[in-house]
């Protein structure tokens, strides 16, 4: 039992704890605690992709209680990438809010921290209760990080997305204890066992309780008719907190991709592969939505989290299919696209902040201050992120086209996936002409505004790079990726963890 | 017991799913906060309903499950703060857009 397993869990709570206790420390300070907090954790989550890259799961028991009476924290390749992927989408996201963002109320650091937090502990606990509680963590910091800075704007959005998700803690009281009822478990491998061998006449109920899961997860991950919260909430949030939201929607598709092939899957014999064939029905019409909100949005920010929602729905596709090679392609395309929707969002703050009064609002006005580099940046950014040659985008589509099996499937997913593309090219390139080209009658004179700082431009410049780099390195990492996917659907090692197999 | 205890939860659900629908701030922070007892007395019965039976094993024959007991403690701090959180939100909200309906502004008549 490796105590590295909860280190990413201990590290943001000791400095989100530090920060509260000196609110009263110069600004330099505390931006210097927050970044050696989040520097911290990304030599540790390397070691544990390590760790997990050996193919055992890797088994954490808090206060060494034995598994189905503890609570326990579970590694394997796929929690472990995705604590990577935090970690590094984090620090470039607390680099840029370091620039400026952070001034905009007190208490920025301590709460970025406790979202950090949330999400690593969401990743990893087996518990379904436990799950709940660090929902709840992320969430409540994540309300307080969206209102930073109390616009009006931020205010009219924050109220949806408040309301919904308390709602959604409602459904999700209701689904995981309707299992503890019927099961007399929440410890995710164990609940496997007993689903699998429960009583007939109990699985209408234990059906009622997975789709109630099913949909507190997809409003998390923002799956089409539980969506319509996120474009107005991204858009109003401060650009580090949106690029930092980038992996929230993750959360959910892990949540889902965690308790559909665990609980949910293979082995569950009545109900087995229970969630799949309902999610395919809504990841197609959620990319379809966010194209089309894409091709609408009057506003850069908008554009960009309508893109966001088109990615849920790729991930949702990869993961409803149902073989390791979707699985595959679908996680290498999660990585790459938090990293790019990130980086666009950083941009976009970088874009606005040179408009005089226009804002974020797609439409003509002066030209940039630095229109070359800004203009340079958004091209790669957009050109990875609808999936052309030669970036990361266009491997993980390609990937999971290749995936689909002929026949429906691929007659389902071929069109949407390669119009969407076209369409989100469309999309871009109209926000791209009236964001950086001059119209007729423009004002020709460069606007006056500061020149965009070089640390806040090189945070979004580091993450755009991830995408060639992600294309460089894809041997390696999709081989990674593709064990992950395996580990994932063989239940075996998961399920014998109770048996006192693993740790 | 099961019959009584199962209405009351219809109703107080029921209730709070009609004052959320009424999407002005007060009723929707009511609705939740019915909502929440609702579901707070859900995930209590998921232990059984039973009179009698401590929560401690040998005391009697029979013993009531205490793991319900400890979430539904967790579910109501958490709820508590949450309700707490979005009632602060609501009053900021009155002050900053003058209104109190949850889309931030008044709907087209």
């Amino acid at each position: 039992m490796s105590h590295a397993i909860i280190l990413p869990i201990l590290l943001p709570m000791f400095f989100g704890a530090l920060l509260l206790v000196g609110h009263g420390w110069s600004r330099e300070v505390k931006r210097g605690v927050s970044l050696i907090g989040c520097l911290a954790l990304l030599p540790v989550c390397l070691y544990l992709v390590l760790l997990a890259g050996a193919g055992q799961l890797q088994v954490y028991a808090l206060g060494n209680w034995v598994a189905p009476f503890g609570i326990m924290l579970l590694l394997d390749r796929f929690n472990a990438a995705l604590l990577l992927l935090t970690s590094l989408l984090a620090c470039f996201a607390l680099i840029y809010a370091c620039r400026g963002d952070d001034e905009r109320g007190p208490n920025f650091h301590a709460l970025f921290q406790f979202q950090l937090l949330g999400i690593n502990g969401a990743f990893l606990t087996a518990d379904l209760f436990n799950l709940f509680v660090f929902f709840e963590i992320l969430l409540i910091s994540s309300y307080a990080l969206l209102l930073h800075g109390n616009r009006a704007n931020q205010v009219k959005a924050g109220v949806h997305y408040v309301v919904l998700n308390l709602l959604g803690s409602s459904f999700f009281l209701i689904g995981v204890s309707l299992l503890y009822g019927l099961t007399g478990t929440l410890n995710m491998p164990d609940l496997a066992a007993r689903v699998a061998s429960a009583d007939v006449a109990d699985a209408p109920l234990i059906k009622a309780a997975a789709y109630l899961l099913l949909i507190v997860f997809g409003l998390k991950a923002a799956v089409l008719p539980l969506c319509f919260w996120l474009p107005r909430a991204y858009a109003a949030a401060p650009a580090s907190v949106a690029a930092l939201f980038a992996i929230m929607t993750k959360v959910g598709f892990y949540a889902i991709v965690r308790v559909f092939t665990l609980v949910f899957g293979e082995e569950a014999g009545p109900l087995a592969n229970l969630g799949h064939e309902l999610l395919w029905w809504m990841a197609l019409p959620t990319i379809a939505f966010g194209v089309i909100g894409a091709l609408g949005a009057r506003q850069l920010q908008a554009l960009l989290a309508y893109l966001v929602v088109v990615s849920v729905g790729t991930l949702m596709a990869g993961f409803a299919m149902g073989n390791v090679a979707a699985l595959s392609a679908a996680l290498y395309y999660m990585v790459h696209s938090t990293l790019i929707s990130a980086a666009l969002f950083l941009l976009a703050g970088l874009v606005v902040a040179q408009r005089d009064s226009a804002g974020g609002d797609l439409q003509q006005e002066r030209v940039l201050r630095q229109p070359l580099v800004l203009g340079c940046m958004f091209f790669f950014a957009s050109i990875s992120v609808a999936g052309l040659p030669p970036f990361s985008g266009f491997l993980g589509k390609m990937l999971l086209l290749r995936a689909a099996e002929p026949g429906w499937q691929a007659w389902s997913l071929w069109p949407v996936i390669l119009i969407g593309g076209l369409l989100t090219l469309v999309a871009l390139s109209r926000a791209g002409t009236s964001l950086f080209w001059l119209g007729h009658g423009a004002d020709a004179s460069p606007s006056k505004a500061e020149p965009a700082d070089r640390i806040s431009l090189l945070a979004a410049l580091g993450l755009l790079l991830a995408s060639p780099l992600l294309l460089i390195a894809a041997a390696p990492i999709m081989a990674y990726l593709e064990a992950a996917a395996a580990q994932l659907l063989d239940l075996q090692p998961y399920l014998s963890i109770i048996a006192g197999g693993a740790a | 017991m099961e019959a009584v205890f199962a209405i009351t939860l219809g109703v107080l659900a029921a209730s709070g799913v009609y004052l959320l629908l009424r999407a002005r701030i007060f009723p929707v922070v009511m609705g939740l906060t019915l909502i929440s007892y609702a579901v707070n007395l859900f995930i209590f019965a998921m232990g059984r309903l039973g009179t009698g039976v401590p929560a401690v094993i040998g005391k009697s024959a029979e013993y009531g499950d205490p793991l319900p007991q400890a979430l539904v403690l967790t579910a109501i701090v958490i709820g508590f703060a949450m309700t707490a959180f979005v009632v602060v939100l609501a009053l900021r909200g009155m002050g900053e857009l003058k209104t109190d309906h949850v889309d931030g502004e008044e709907p087209r008549a």
